[in-house]
């Protein structure tokens, strides 16, 4: 039961990273149509420069501004430069010109700090566990990346639902036409919610640098599983990204935590390992063609 | 059976609107019915919910005595029911015989075939070329359907849909843009095939709908408020205020 | 006859690719030109839904995988003498492989294609990728077939009467499979078939009025190209004597369509001059730093940024400006 828990904290933490991604990317394809694959580099981006400025400094804190300014003005800058110029293109341009941009700030990145992970250093307080509930310890850290998620969600949800920018957005996604004809500076909201997505792609890339490690290619495979929470969710639809985010971290990790156990029950263990490893890598692309077939648009589909 | 189309109680809402609201309507086989209404009447709205695009959220269509309501839009056409777009809607890279003979190959068959040479189909051609000897576009065939005119582009809308050999054509708006020549060739091109088929024709241009309509359905809010000859929609009181009392002076 | 004029001069260039390379001492030559030729297929292959048929799928290298698989896993069965699932022994037969890889990659995408052509746009490119990153993990999980590490083929699969221990032999199997591939492609591009793919790119909505159930000539070009992809991957599993899960790394599918892009999308050779302007590009930017992706992805944002229609469509501009 305590193992239960602790791996639904896992997954929910596991959970509120792919929100974080999924929210700006789900935004980015529906208000501005742009399919974006350099979603993930900004994830690195803000990676890499938080841990950079949090080594230097010695200063975990200091590595969030660090983390979040270089994403938003990567973001920034990519899109004055490259996405701008995609608006108007097909699905296909889009594609493989951020498919260019993972080239590129990929080398760039091996480049400026070489192909070996780095680590983020954790601040003292953080060291250790806490105790819950009876029974069961877990590492503060980690809930302090659920609580930030937590946090960034209510506050897009404030964002969204309460303020002007909001309405725009949410008008945005379901009738782009609309928000142009209402007389809004339609370039200058496309880069808002450009940098808001960077942004929040570079807070989740920094805040996962102390789990994981800080390394060139870390982008594209959440980026994977970003693309699979946003199709389930619903294109455009931030409330689907927020649901299909929690589900799929809590299914994925709960697959890879169990499955093999319970399979050895069945089978042979090395099997059952092989065999559970596979199936729980797969387990989330498994889901998203189970909803596909019953919800060819994903569960919270705007517009439409 | 003397109707080639009935539909009862057709409905379908976009959110709160209500495009179509519970239409009862008929088309008698031979007949020309004009469906006319102001802008934003549901008039497309309906056409598509007809050819199978927009699936109704409530009532039923019979295509000559068939309840289609529920099939998908190819096999609607292979009933004979054919359509034209009001913003046209073609094969733009292609010139206008092949778009005229895709969509004759489209009706011919053998779609799925991978080792034939679709140059080499004589029947297919063979009918397309007769198709467009009879049109406004033979000069043209060889044009990229994207470098026509506005109105040649209407023309070789009505051309596609005529070759799928429809029983019924339903026409959105076919003379919309068109100068008056133009008008008059469309109008004139439409008569040459009364009797040939029945048409539910959607048409704002009433120089051309009191031309061409045995009957017409006037079509307010989503909601048919008459349906009756040219000189009895004309005196309607209700059609005046509407739509007429509008426009027309 | 104008028109043989191109298939000609490329089959006699790779017909000779191996003379050459033995004059100039550069046995790297031949590798570079067969897998030119083998990623031209591929390429063709991602072409024919990608550029004929306007689907945007961002998943084609896992057929490619899929179809080296069959040849890996056929070759390790009959190595072993253990059937597969106890029912189907393996086989070292080319003649034998081949088509099975065929089918295998041809049922792979027909459920893949059968799921993601429901849906289109943005989620349809997101769905390929993503079904073909579950493929990558399958193989990946796959220990039994050494995971991560992929398999080893001893010898190149046996075709009756040549030497194929010898790589000469087969380098020009590989040349006569793919021209046998590139005619049939022809016809298929110039087929009734084709014609309504071409029309399905321009205009579906139109394709539904004339009557065609769009979604069931999509699902056989899938298919068609998945098949394709696999004799490709086959034919590569052959020629490396080796497969593993990275021929179908989600980035060895953006790199087919970086191929189909540069040659011209939606032209017939374009797949071929783009394969090869790629892997040529590859070759020398690769021997001169190690950051050659660097270049790769500054060359391609430039392409998409500013061309249009790729080395076929700047073919056709210069020829266009000198008339
Ligand atoms: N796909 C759609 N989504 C939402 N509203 C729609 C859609 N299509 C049409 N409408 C609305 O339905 C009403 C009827 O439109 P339409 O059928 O095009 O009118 P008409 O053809 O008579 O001018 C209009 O108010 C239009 O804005
Ligand atoms: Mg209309």
């Amino acid at each position: 039961m305590i193992l239960i828990l602790e791996q639904l904290l896992n997954g929910l933490q596991y959970g509120v990273m792919l929100f974080l991604l999924a929210a700006g990317l789900t935004l980015i394809f529906g208000i501005m149509g742009v399919i974006n694959l350099a979603h993930g580099s900004l994830y690195m981006i803000g990676a890499f420069a938080g841990t950079w400025v949090a080594t230097t400094t010695g200063s975990f804190w200091l590595g969030i501004p660090a983390g979040l300014i270089a994403a938003a003005l990567v973001g920034f800058l990519v899109e004055a430069t490259v996405i701008r110029k995609l608006y108007a293109r097909d699905h296909l341009d889009q594609v493989l010109a951020t498919f260019a941009l993972i080239l590129i700030f990929n080398q760039m990145i091996i480049l400026i700090f070489g192909r070996q992970p780095i680590f983020t250093p954790l601040p003292e307080v953080f060291y250790g566990s806490i105790e819950i509930i009876p029974g069961l310890f877990y590492p503060p850290y980690r809930l302090l990346i659920i609580a930030v998620g937590l946090l960034v969600a209510v506050g897009l949800y404030f964002l969204i639902n309460r303020t002007r920018v909001g309405m725009l957005v949410r008008a945005g996604s379901t009738n782009r036409d609309m928000v142009r004809a209402l007389g809004v500076d339609v370039r200058l909201l496309y880069t808002v919610v450009f940098g808001l997505g960077a942004l929040l792609a570079g807070l989740a890339g920094y805040m996962t640098g102390p789990i994981l490690a800080v390394q060139v290619g870390m982008g594209e495979d959440i980026l994977l599983a970003t693309f699979v929470v946003v199709v389930i969710g619903g294109v455009g639809s931030i409330k689907g990204a927020f649901v299909a985010g929690i589900g799929l971290g809590v299914v994925d990790t709960m697959l890879r935590a169990f499955l093999p156990t319970i399979l050895r029950g069945f089978m042979a263990p090395s099997d059952a390992d092989a065999i559970g490893a596979s199936v729980s890598s797969m387990g989330i692309f498994l889901l998203m063609a189970i909803v596909l077939l019953i919800r060819p648009k994903g569960l919270f589909a705007a517009g439409g | 059976m003397t109707e080639i189309l009935r539909i009862e109680g057709l409905q379908k809402r976009f959110g709160g609107l209500v495009a179509t609201d519970n239409v009862t309507l008929d088309v008698h086989t031979g007949e020309i019915h004009a469906l006319i209404g102001p802008n934003g009447a549901g008039k497309s709205t309906l056409i598509n919910q007809l050819c199978g695009e927009l699936r109704q959220d409530a009532g039923v269509i019979h295509l000559a005595g068939r309840d289609i309501s529920h099939m998908p839009a190819h096999e609607r056409v292979d009933l004979g029911l054919g359509r034209t777009f009001q913003v046209t809607s073609l094969l733009e890279d292609f010139t206008v015989r092949e778009n005229v003979g895709l969509a004759v190959q489209a009706r011919d068959g053998g779609n799925f075939r991978v080792f034939d040479r679709v140059t080499a189909r004589r029947s297919v051609w063979e009918e397309t070329d007769h198709l467009l000897a009879g049109s406004l576009l033979n000069d043209r065939r060889d044009s990229r359907a994207a470098d026509l005119s506005h109105g040649e582009k209407k023309q070789l809308e009505l051309i596609l849909a005529l070759a799928t050999q429809p029983r019924l054509l339903l026409l959105d708006e076919p003379m919309a843009g068109l100068g008056h020549v133009e008008t008059q060739q469309m109008i004139e091109t439409l008569s040459g095939l009364r009797g040939e088929l029945s048409m539910l024709l959607v048409e704002h241009d009433m120089e051309a709908v009191f031309a061409l309509a045995d009957r017409i359905s006037v079509l307010v809010y989503g909601q048919i408020i008459m349906t009756g000859t040219a000189d009895e929609v004309r005196s309607d009181p209700r059609v005046r205020e509407a739509y007429l009392g509008t426009e027309d002076a | 006859m104008r028109k043989l004029i191109l298939p000609v001069l490329l089959i006699a260039i790779f017909a000779l690719m191996p003379l050459i390379a033995e004059l100039v001492g550069k046995n790297a030559l031949m590798t570079l030109s067969a897998r030119i030729l083998m990623y031209a297929m591929a390429a063709a292959s991602l072409n024919l839904i990608l550029g004929y048929g306007g689907m945007v799928s961002f998943g084609h290298a896992a057929y490619f995988g899929v179809g080296a698989y069959v040849v890996g896993i056929l070759y390790s069965h009959w190595m072993s003498e253990v059937p597969i699932f106890g029912l189907f022994p393996g086989s070292n037969q080319l003649l034998v492989t081949l088509p099975i890889a065929m089918i295998v990659s041809g049922l792979a995408a027909l459920l893949i294609g059968a799921l993601s052509l429901r849906t289109g746009g943005v989620q349809f490119i997101m769905i390929t990728l993503a079904f073909a990153q579950m493929i990558f993990f399958l193989f990946v999980s796959l220990t039994a077939y050494g995971g991560e590490d992929g398999i080893i083929i001893r010898r190149a699969n046996a075709v009756p009467g040549l030497n194929m221990r010898d790589k000469t032999t087969v380098y020009y199997v590989i040349l006569v499979v793919a021209v046998l591939y590139f005619a049939w492609l022809w016809r298929v591009v110039n087929s009734s078939f084709g014609q309504v793919l071409k029309g399905i790119r321009q205009n579906e909505r139109r394709m539904e009025a004339m009557g065609i159930a769009t979604f069931r000539y999509k699902l056989y070009a899938f298919v068609l190209a998945g098949m394709g992809a696999g004799l490709a991957g086959a034919l590569m599993a052959n020629f490396l004597r080796f497969t593993s899960p990275d021929m179908m790394h989600w980035t060895k599918s953006g790199e087919l369509i970086i191929m189909v892009i540069l040659g011209g999308l939606g032209t017939f050779f374009g797949p071929i001059l783009g394969a090869a302007a790629f892997l040529i590009l590859e070759f020398y930017l690769a021997d001169w730093t190690e950051h050659w992706q660097l270049g790769l992805g500054i060359i391609l944002l430039l392409v998409v940024l500013f061309t249009k229609g790729g080395i076929l469509g700047a073919v056709d501009r210069l020829k266009g400006g000198r008339q």
